[in-house]
């Protein structure tokens, strides 16, 4: 699992250096804005500051099973179960949120959790987005009979009962890593993928790709330089929500039996083996479901706020919220400072207004 | 049919057909018409020279222009380019040919990637031709902006920091940056101010001075064209009703469609315009998926006959024309008659 830790990291910096290297070229202005309005939305933001809280608290799992002593997989029947054989409170005996059901050490087992979960999700995320982006690309470029063949199967994945399918998938392959990676990032290429391919579409009929054309510039040269460099707002924006779907995929995969095998921890096989004590072991059951939740909830609150910075027109759910409330006290206020409704007097806020 | 014949020829449209299929929507998608665009336009272009195309939008002008280019195929006819025969060449036969003809597009805004600095647009033509890179490139591209009136310095700026007229000028720039012999404007300056208009006007100017130029010049706007062309075509629903030098086409129009193009040109001087008679034309462009018989004007026509439905005109010289003047009527309007005053669409 380390390796895999590992290879995270080295995706996620190189990833982080193309993005670096493109801004530079090709559109820092566009991405210096995006970034000025992100940073103004204190949602997002502290969604940011989870997200990297919890890729810390991922990679730093062996440190912390060094102070505690307590590897993911060994069990301390002695000290992390109680007489009865259930598992220990949270702060006992150096076991900082209790034991699990087989008197592990659940805090080191959630974080090892983490691993696998960002493990999955960033990977799937990945490989979805390159696929989504080549298959949309090239249907929306080229046309014709190629995007008819693309087009229909992009179409025919989408319309597949994926949740079924996966099952059946993991049933007949057989659980293990890499068939949770397949599986989850063969689903998550489609709605990629039709998405890049309307965006191409409309960019393809821009005078910009004709005069790259009369130029004497060919299909590759086009899709890199011309069309793609336009797409990476919507894409970055979709691969962020996508990551906390993988993440709740795998959880459920290994809910059922049918994701990452014990002993090796998953949040998602963790919450199987919770349920036999959640009458007895509250904590066995919270504290990786509260793991689970935070980190679905800072990815798709971090996704929504980036999509909200790129496009300030779109209406942010907080923020129209915010200017309801407003209005509605300035209309209380009025009332009772005049007495008679004044709403129409009191300004009503612009939605995109934001913080 | 002929056209001017200027004893050296850069461009030749001989019968020049391009329909656009329309397909019915669904999965087998069966083709239910054809979009005349261009229906059997031959023209030529003197070396050196500018050829205005004027028409109403949907007239076929644009078409016209991108088969010329080799951007779309051609259904039929032939273009010559130099000598050489270029129509529906593969692309990589193209390639060499991209360098001698060049394109300046209609809106600034649109013909230049946002996402990409100036001097990497500018630098484009040298980078797709290898014909310049690196520190050389770069010498190349701020030499171009200087030379269409733009700042060196500004290199590293994006489109958006510039101006529509400026943008235009950037749009120029890379037309220009491989040295062609033909470049094809589409409707340069319809999307800048007037005042702007003038300086780009002026530009291209120029350019065709310093650099021997060719232009195919397209625009809706009859007074630009009047004032860069050498001479005109104007074209109605995918034809060319007349064709012929500058000053007879403008002076003397023999075609009902181009006297009442000129009757709609506001007139700078209001004597002028009082005793001007507007031509209105009555109804709209008829459809180009199914073109009227005969004349495709005659629908609209002041001067419409029976045989005008029936027999379709050929471009020829008209009496006391010049042999370069060929217009496709039956019923060439004379010199002095009052349009206005004749049919249905007189009144105003």
């Amino acid at each position: 699992m380390s390796v895999g830790g590992i290879e995270v990291e080295g995706r996620e910096a190189v990833a982080a250096e193309a993005q670096l290297d493109t801004a530079n070229v090709e559109g820092r202005t566009q991405w210096q804005l995006t970034w000025r309005r992100l940073r103004q939305d204190k949602v997002a933001m502290a969604s940011l500051v989870v997200i990297l809280i919890i890729v810390a608290l991922a990679l730093a799992a062996p440190l912390f099973v060094s102070i505690t002593h307590h590897p993911p997989n060994v069990a301390y029947p002695n000290t992390g179960e109680d007489v009865a054989g259930n598992p220990v409170g949270p702060g006992t005996n150096g076991f900082w949120l209790g034991t699990d059901g087989t008197g592990r050490d659940l805090f080191i087992r959630i974080l090892y959790g983490a691993r696998v979960s960002l493990f999955v999700g960033f990977v799937t995320t990945a490989i979805g987005a390159v696929t989504g982006v080549s298959v949309g690309l090239i249907a929306g470029y080229f046309g014709g009979v190629v995007d008819t063949v693309l087009a229909r199967f992009t179409d025919a994945v989408l319309a597949f009962p994926y949740v079924v399918l996966a099952l059946a998938l993991a049933v007949v392959l057989g659980p293990s890593l890499s068939v949770i990676i397949a599986v989850i990032a063969f689903f998550s290429w489609a709605a990629i993928a039709r998405i890049v391919r309307g965006q191409t579409l409309s960019i393809k009929e821009k005078e910009y790709i004709e005069a790259a054309r009369s130029l004497g510039a060919g299909p590759f040269r086009i899709i890199f330089l011309d069309i793609l460099p336009n797409l990476l707002a919507p894409v970055l924006v979709i691969a962020t929500l996508y990551v906390p779907i993988a993440v709740v995929f795998e959880a459920t995969l290994s809910y059922l039996g049918l994701g990452i095998q014990p002993p090796t921890a998953s949040w998602g096989n963790i919450l199987a083996d919770a349920q036999n004590f959640y009458q007895t072991s509250w904590w066995y059951v919270v504290f990786p479901a509260a793991a689970l939740l935070i980190t679905t909830l800072a990815f798709n609150l971090l996704g929504d706020g980036i999509r909200d910075a790129m496009d300030p027109r779109t209406e942010r759910v907080f923020a129209a919220g915010r200017a309801r409330r407003r209005r509605r006290r300035g209309k209380r206020q009025a009332l009772a400072d005049g007495g008679s409704d004044v709403s129409h007097v009191v300004p009503s806020v612009p939605p995109a207004g934001g913080s | 049919m002929s056209a001017p014949a200027g004893d050296d020829v850069l461009v030749r449209v001989e019968k020049l057909v391009k329909h656009f299929p329309v397909r019915s929507g669904g999965l087998v998608r069966r083709t239910v018409g054809q979009v005349h665009a261009v229906d059997d336009v031959s023209l030529s272009v003197p070396r050196g020279k500018t050829l205005g195309l004027v028409g109403e939008t949907g007239s076929g002008k644009s078409t016209l222009a991108r088969c010329l280019a080799g951007l779309i195929p051609v259904t039929s006819g032939r273009v010559t380019f130099d000598g050489r025969d270029i129509t529906n060449l593969p692309r990589r036969a193209m390639q060499p040919l991209r360098r001698e003809i060049q394109m300046i597009f209609q809106d600034p805004y649109s013909s230049l990637n946002p996402r990409r600095r100036v001097g990497a647009i500018i630098g484009d033509p040298f980078a797709i031709h290898k014909t310049a890179a690196g520190a050389k490139r770069k010498r190349a591209v701020q030499e171009l902006m200087e030379r269409v009136g733009l700042n060196p310095e500004h290199y590293n700026r994006f489109p958006a920091e510039f101006s529509g007229g400026q943008r235009q000028r950037i749009g120029v720039a890379r037309a220009l940056a491989l040295r062609p012999k033909l470049i094809i404007c589409d409707e340069p300056v319809s999307a800048l101010d007037v005042s702007i208009q003038a300086q780009v006007l002026n530009l291209l100017a120029d350019l065709q001075r310093d650099y021997g130029l060719t232009y195919l010049f397209i625009a809706h706007d009859l007074e630009v064209v009047r004032h860069v062309s050498d001479s005109v075509a104007v074209m109605y629903l995918g034809r060319i009703g007349e064709l012929g030098p500058r000053d007879p086409v403008y002076g003397s129009p023999r075609h009902p469609y181009t006297t009442a193009l000129l009757s709609a040109a506001p007139a700078a001087d209001p004597d002028t315009a009082a005793i001007r008679k507007r031509i209105i034309l009555a109804g709209d462009v008829p459809s180009p998926i199914d073109p009227p018989s005969g004349c495709r004007f005659h629908p609209r026509c002041p001067k419409a006959q029976p045989l005008c439905s029936q027999d379709e005109p050929q471009l020829e010289i008209k009496a006391g024309d010049a042999a370069t003047h060929v217009t496709a009527c039956h019923f060439p309007v004379m010199a002095g008659e009052n349009l206005a005053a004749v049919g249905r669409s007189g009144s105003s």
